[in-house]
């Protein structure tokens, strides 16, 4: 029988083929550029740009990470840039110590600086940090070129010795350069293999979607402030080698504008890219080298290439915002050595649970949100049972998403408690009630769009406490994470970019990253909104299979009657923010209070 | 220390805030309208400068018309900078935005290098007259005139959001630019408007400032890093909290540059933002900020 998805494939593994000798060709060039310095007779101003550029690219190594991965801006990549530098120039040059030395405690310094002002900006969120390091940026310039006791000011520091690496002696500018290149060619592997890691995912994730991931059980704080730190510690590498290798830093090597230049340079190249930050380095620095060529009458283009960097990262904003290497990807899809293969997985889905005993898996108690003079919520109290399909109807604006806001941690109540298998979560952090076992989907589609499915899924399967993967015999995360993608049916589009999927599909991944982490409590925030009469039908089996099969306990919002009805097995009515009415379905619907509610008062009487 | 000279260091503390309040009007304005913060801002206040420098000591035209032509200038700056910087991004997440406006930004300030060098240019204060002295305080003629300004500024803008319609329909795209366009509100319309009135705002501040602070081209950005310093201390995207911002740190700024260290007077207002961010996150009137699920 001919799978329509098998013959698909046929042509993209051809591809894979044709590009991966590609791939391999690019490997060896790159590898072995290190050694043209030592075979061919290289001037030593090239030797110089190289060296300018191997340093420079370590520190957008750091901008990939901050930038391209977690999404998160970072404007003071020159001043981290400087942690390093000074610290090796001061240190060799004043206080006696060895390079090595000097260099370990740059990266340390630069990445305590960036952890610092992540834990103070982070939490705050994107206009703040892009504030907050122009900020340090500056008051860093200002340090270097005030306190002239310490740094010397505007004069700067030269005299800066090179190491010695056991008995080879770096002071050979081609010995030197080629210490920055490995070690550069060392933080690229990392940089590259670092999305594919439970790290690089939930990073990822972040930028595709904070809030989704926060509820999915990330801590983002924390991701953020690690992305900030690795950031900050390239940077701070980066600044120590290139003090090495120049023997001379002044404060202008490390102020706003080379924090500009070094934004310029990653989002050029491409900033979700490891080769792409280290190709626009490349270019941005052999560039106004290049500029040193044209004819006399354009020669003023020489002097406000600034200029041209501004206009060019608006251009690149809006016609290119994958730079360079988004474009390179798009011609030959395979080069940037994305491993992806269909994984075929024989185990099906099944929930591990750990039963508490407790009979009441989620208790709210007199929980009431005000928004302003509005009462949300008012005062409201719901017991949910282990096993059971709850369901929360009301009219619209009657505080359904609100109280699911409040059960996962997005809004923060007034007052009331929450408990989850009696352990109090009123005050939790969302990604902590995730890692109690609540999991949830959005009403309007939170998925990491620019994700596979397997990914968005494995993000859902790498929560904190994961059952699943605790278990005699363990699984691994992608094995929780395709299980639960079959169990949605979803198994042929493992590797398709969330974007591209219908909406439908969407529904069902977002149901798929819930269940992965094998929750206790599944909350559903009108799961069946926008889907046709056969998928909702579908979603019905699936919602009943989870409870019957697998004893998953769920509480839903929906304003589908027929399909609430179908499912549930108590349902709690809300109106104005408080309950009007609780019971099965058949005493519920029926109630006079809640036809009054939908329907109005003269409906209820005729 | 005396009297006179602390009333006199408060009188220029409050002459200084007023720009940064100004500016940080128009960075409110912008951020209520698109939800963006525009770090071009301050080049605002450096082109309408250099606009007014080109009118009243290349051209040699009287101050008043100059004055005039500089502000409408601005006002077509900012109608080019939200067709150019801002509106093909429109419907992006806010960091492509932002990023274009730094770029913008960058791009701004080294043309004008460019264009007029690096060698500061003067302009003369709106009136000829050295100022007033007052119990041995010295109020200058052109901090008293940027003090008046910025009260007309905050009184018009307090009239036009609250009591004509078209402020109305700002502040509805603002709110929800869905809703507002389902309304029959222009909404490309309403954030051309808002950019065209914040870049007069901003031009207006760099007019002003030009005869205290010379006009260079780095005098934007670091008025615009105080402005939006305010804007946050006051309370992200609140006009109160954007003027009691501004004055503040301008107040902070010159006390501390008179007794502590005059070179280190930029650092001031980051210092207080760092001990702001850290104890009171949502500012002095903004509030708690959470996300809508």
């Amino acid at each position: 029988m001919a799978n329509p998805v098998n013959s698909n494939s046929n042509p993209a593994q051809l591809n894979t083929k044709h590009n991966s000798w590609l791939s391999a060709l690019l490997i060896v060039f790159a590898l072995s550029l290190p050694l043209v310095v030592w075979i061919l007779p290289v001037s030593s101003f090239v030797i110089t740009m190289l060296m300018q550029s191997s340093t420079y690219a370590i520190a957008i190594l750091g901008m990939v990470v901050v930038l391209g991965y977690t999404g998160q801006i970072n404007l003071a990549q020159a001043a981290f840039f400087g942690f390093g530098a000074y610290s090796v120039a001061l240190g060799t040059t004043q206080y006696g110590l060895s390079f090595w030395a000097a260099l370990l405690i740059g990266a340390l310094s630069a990445g305590c600086a960036g952890a610092i002002l992540g834990l103070t900006t982070l939490r705050l969120g994107g206009h703040y940090l892009a504030m907050i390091t122009i900020s340090f940026q500056q008051i860093f310039d200002l340090v270097a070129v005030n306190w002239i006791g310490f740094t010397h000011g505007p004069d700067g520091i030269s005299g800066i010795a090179r190491p010695f690496l056991g008995p080879i002696v770096l002071s050979d500018d081609r010995a030197y350069l080629t210490l920055c290149t490995l070690t550069l060619y060392c933080l690229i592997v990392l940089v590259w293999y670092l999305p594919k890691t439970r790290l690089g995912l939930a990073m990822r994730s972040i930028r595709e979607n904070e809030l989704a991931s926060e509820v999915g059980g990330i801590y983002t704080l924390k991701i953020k402030v690690i992305a900030f730190t690795l950031c900050a510690t390239f940077a701070g590498i980066g600044g120590g080698l290139f003090a090495g290798g120049f023997a001379y830093i002044s404060p202008d090597n490390f102020n706003f504008s080379r924090a500009i230049e070094f934004l310029s340079m990653a989002l050029l190249g491409g900033v979700q890219s490891a080769f792409g930050g280290v190709l626009g380095t490349t270019l941005l620095i052999l560039l106004p080298e290049w500029l040193k060529q044209v004819p006399p009458d354009l020669q003023f283009i020489k002097d406000v290439y600034l200029a041209f960097y501004g206009l060019a990262v608006v251009l690149i904003m809006i016609f290119m915002p994958e730079g360079i290497w988004g474009l390179i990807n798009k011609i030959w899809p395979n080069l940037g050595f994305k491993l992806i293969k269909q994984i075929r997985y024989h185990s099906t889905f099944k929930l591990v649970s750990i039963e508490s005993g407790e009979k009441v898996i989620l208790e709210i108690k007199n929980l009431t949100k005000n928004f302003g003079g509005l009462k949300a919520v008012d005062n409201l109290s719901i017991k949910v049972s282990r096993g059971t399909v709850h369901a929360l109807i009301g009219p619209n604006g009657s505080g359904k998403t609100t109280t699911l806001n409040l059960i996962s941690g997005i809004y923060q109540q007034s007052s009331g408690q929450i408990y989850a298998d009696a352990i109090e979560l009123s005050d939790a952090e969302p990604h902590e009630r995730a890692s109690q076992g609540v999991a949830r989907t959005f009403q309007n589609i939170r998925l990491f769009s620019h994700m596979t499915v397997l990914e968005n899924v494995m993000v859902g399967a790498q929560r904190f406490n994961n059952p699943a993967l605790h278990i005699s015999p363990p699984k691994t995360t992608q094995g929780c994470a395709l299980e639960a993608i079959s169990f949605v049916g979803l198994e042929s589009k493992q590797n398709e970019l969330v974007i591209n999927l219908p909406y439908g599909h969407q529904r069902l991944v977002e149901i798929a990253r819930a269940i992965a982490g094998h929750p206790k409590l599944l909350l559903l925030d009108e799961p069946a909104a926008g889907l046709n009469q056969t998928e909702k039908g579908e979603l019905v089996e699936l919602l009943k299979k989870l409870k019957v099969e697998h004893g998953l306990t769920i509480f839903l919002i929906d304003h589908d009657m027929k399909l609430v009805g179908g499912v549930s097995d108590v349902i709690t009515v809300l109106n104005f923010g408080s309950k009007i009415a609780e019971g099965s379905p058949d005493q519920v619907l029926n109630h006079p209070e809640v036809i009054k509610a939908y329907l109005g008062d003269s409906n209820a009487t005729s | 220390m005396d009297l006179a000279n602390n009333l006199q260091v408060l009188f220029q503390g409050f002459a200084l805030g007023s720009i940064y309040a100004l500016v940080a009007l128009g960075f409110v304005l912008i951020i209520r309208a698109t939800n963006v913060v525009n770090f071009a801002q301050g080049d605002f206040a450096m082109v309408g400068a250099y606009i007014l420098v080109i009118f009243l000591n290349f051209l040699k035209i009287p101050y008043a018309w100059a004055f005039l032509i500089s502000l409408i200038c601005m006002a077509l700056f900012g109608l080019l900078f939200n067709y150019g910087v801002y509106f093909p991004l429109r419907n992006r997440s806010y960091l492509p935005v932002l990023i274009s406006t730094l770029g913008a930004s960058i791009f701004l300030q080294n043309s004008t290098l460019a264009i007029f060098g690096a060698q500061p240019k003067l302009l003369p204060k709106v009136f000829n007259v050295d100022g007033l002295l007052i119990a041995g305080v010295f109020l200058d003629s052109q901090y008293l005139v940027i003090l008046v300004v910025t009260v007309a500024c905050v009184l018009f803008q307090y009239f036009f959001f609250e009591h004509t319609l078209l402020g109305k329909k700002i502040q509805a795209v603002s709110q929800d630019k869905d809703m507002a366009r389902l309304l029959g509100i222009p909404v490309a319309l309403m954030i051309a408007i808002t950019f065209i009135y914040s870049a007069v705002l901003g031009g207006l501040a760099g007019v002003l400032v030009g005869p205290i602070l010379f006009v260079s081209i780095g005098m934007g950005s670091i008025i615009a890093l105080k402005a939006f310093a305010a804007t946050i201390i006051g309370g992200f995207g609140d006009v109160k909290g954007a003027i009691v911002g501004g004055i503040f740190i301008g107040v902070v700024e010159s006390f501390a540059a008179y007794y502590i260290s005059v070179p280190f007077k930029d650092a001031y207002a980051f210092a207080i933002l760092f001990v702001v961010l850290i104890f009171l996150p949502q500012g002095f009137f903004g509030e708690k900020i959470s996300q809508k699920a």
